[in-house]
């Protein structure tokens, strides 16, 4: 099973939870799956297309409220 | 077989950015974008916050940008390190508290920092200038100042001007074809409009107000306020994220308000109640307010009577508001809402 990892970026505002991410996949082996939390509705565009450009694949989202959860896995 | 040539490309999410790139990635190079996060940057954050803004398409230009033209994208953040740009700009300030020039050069050289460390191996730095495109920064006289300044020096190519400035290393070197190059000069978006349709690109980003706050005048009226204010010009994320919401009226120098427009900025506001006064009526419909600075009891008393003037008790003889002190529970008190007439033009922070 994957090794899972979450970051929290709730209370920011895009870019910042999409620069968080970047700067925390960086620290990730290829495979690993990334969690990042999130009140920014601009994150269920931004970190999807963040991770089209860089080959990253988008597993899933959730919204609850204004809770979201975009689950990545990290990839070379 | 040659080397493959990588150059760094400086993305706005504007169209020049996106052309010189695209004209560079035509001569066979390897291309990745850059974009740095100021904390200024229109992108983002108010489309974010505003209710009426939700219903418009979310995506950062930048990058979209890089999805179109198939390239990485790196997202910096330099909102500590542009502190010292805004507040010390060596070359000044444009129209409002935009401090284009030094903004360049600084862009540059991180870029130029990022590029050329080993691990990412760039060879030379491309931008989307054009000479005369803007009045500060894109003139001839100050192509050569960002070169300098910036440390680029002949690593900085301008791929939609190059023609008109002196050859860059990558031309010099055979990297580049001068002849691929552009001679655009100018504020008219004509030739950048023919090239992005000969390229096949029939959308881009087109802000209004170029993609920085520090651009516009209601904006650096409410930054010079703060300043003032303050008793000193810095500033935190925070300090520069609130001014892009709410109304900001100060009735007086030592509080201001910070009243909430519609939901969505009520919404935002609620995440900072537990560091400022807040404020919203109970009685009847209406704004989160926080204020801003050390009031006395006569001025939260003035503030949430114009916390019931914006509220949708305005017209009736008493609203009741709910005053909280940080860490403290609310307390309620019975005002008269303050009358149009009283609420000073010259509180309200603009320009």
């Amino acid at each position: 099973m994957s090794r899972l990892e979450t970051l929290d970026t709730r209370g920011l505002l895009c870019p910042l939870p999409v620069i968080r991410t970047q700067d925390k996949i960086k620290t990730l082996a290829p495979g690993m799956l990334l969690d990042v939390f999130a009140t920014d509705p601009g994150t269920l565009h931004d970190i999807p297309a963040w991770c089209r450009v860089h080959g990253h694949e988008l597993v899933e989202t959730e919204t609850e409220g204004r809770d979201i959860r975009i689950r990545v896995r990290v990839c070379k | 077989m040659a080397e493959q040539r990588k150059a760094v490309a400086l993305i706005s999410g504007g169209l020049d950015s996106m052309l010189a790139a695209k004209v560079i990635m035509e001569q066979g190079i390897h291309v990745e974008g850059i974009n740095f996060f100021t904390g200024f940057c229109v992108e983002g954050h108010t489309h974010a916050i505003r209710e009426k803004d939700r219903a418009k398409p979310k995506r950062n230009n930048a990058l979209w940008v890089a999805e179109q033209l198939g390239i990485k994208l790196h997202i910096i953040d330099v909102i500590e390190e542009y502190k010292d740009v805004l507040l010390n700009p060596k070359h000044g300030y444009g129209a409002n508290l935009n401090p284009c020039l030094d903004c360049k050069v600084f862009m540059v050289r991180k870029a130029l920092a990022w590029g050329f460390m080993e691990e990412n191996g760039f060879d030379f730095i491309i931008t989307g200038e054009v000479i005369g495109q803007r009045p500060m920064s894109q003139r001839k006289d100050t192509m050569p100042v960002i070169a300098r300044e910036s440390g680029a020096d002949d690593r900085l190519l301008r791929p939609l001007c190059a023609k008109n400035l002196p050859p860059t290393l990558p031309e010099k070197e055979g990297w580049i074809n001068r002849e691929g190059l552009y001679d655009f000069n100018g504020r008219t978006r004509k030739p950048q409009i023919q090239l992005a349709e000969s390229f096949g690109f029939s959308d881009w980003a087109q802000p209004a107000g170029g993609c920085c706050f520090l651009t516009d005048p209601q904006y650096s009226a409410k930054l010079t306020d703060l300043w003032k204010a303050h008793g000193h010009r810095d500033y935190e994320l925070d300090d520069i994220v609130l001014l892009k919401i709410g109304r900001h009226i100060r009735p007086a120098p030592n509080f201001k308000l910070i009243v909430g427009r519609e939901e969505g900025e009520n919404n935002y506001l609620e995440g900072y109640r537990k560091t400022f006064i807040s404020l919203h009526p109970v009685s009847h419909r209406g704004p989160l307010c926080l204020i801003d600075g050390t009031p006395n009891a006569e001025d939260i008393h003035l503030a949430a009577r114009i916390v019931a003037r914006y509220s949708q008790g305005k017209t009736a003889t008493q609203v009741c508001v709910a005053v909280q002190q940080p860490g403290s529970v609310a307390e309620e008190m019975s005002v008269v809402p303050l009358p149009a007439a009283e609420l000073s033009e010259n509180w309200h922070v603009s320009a």
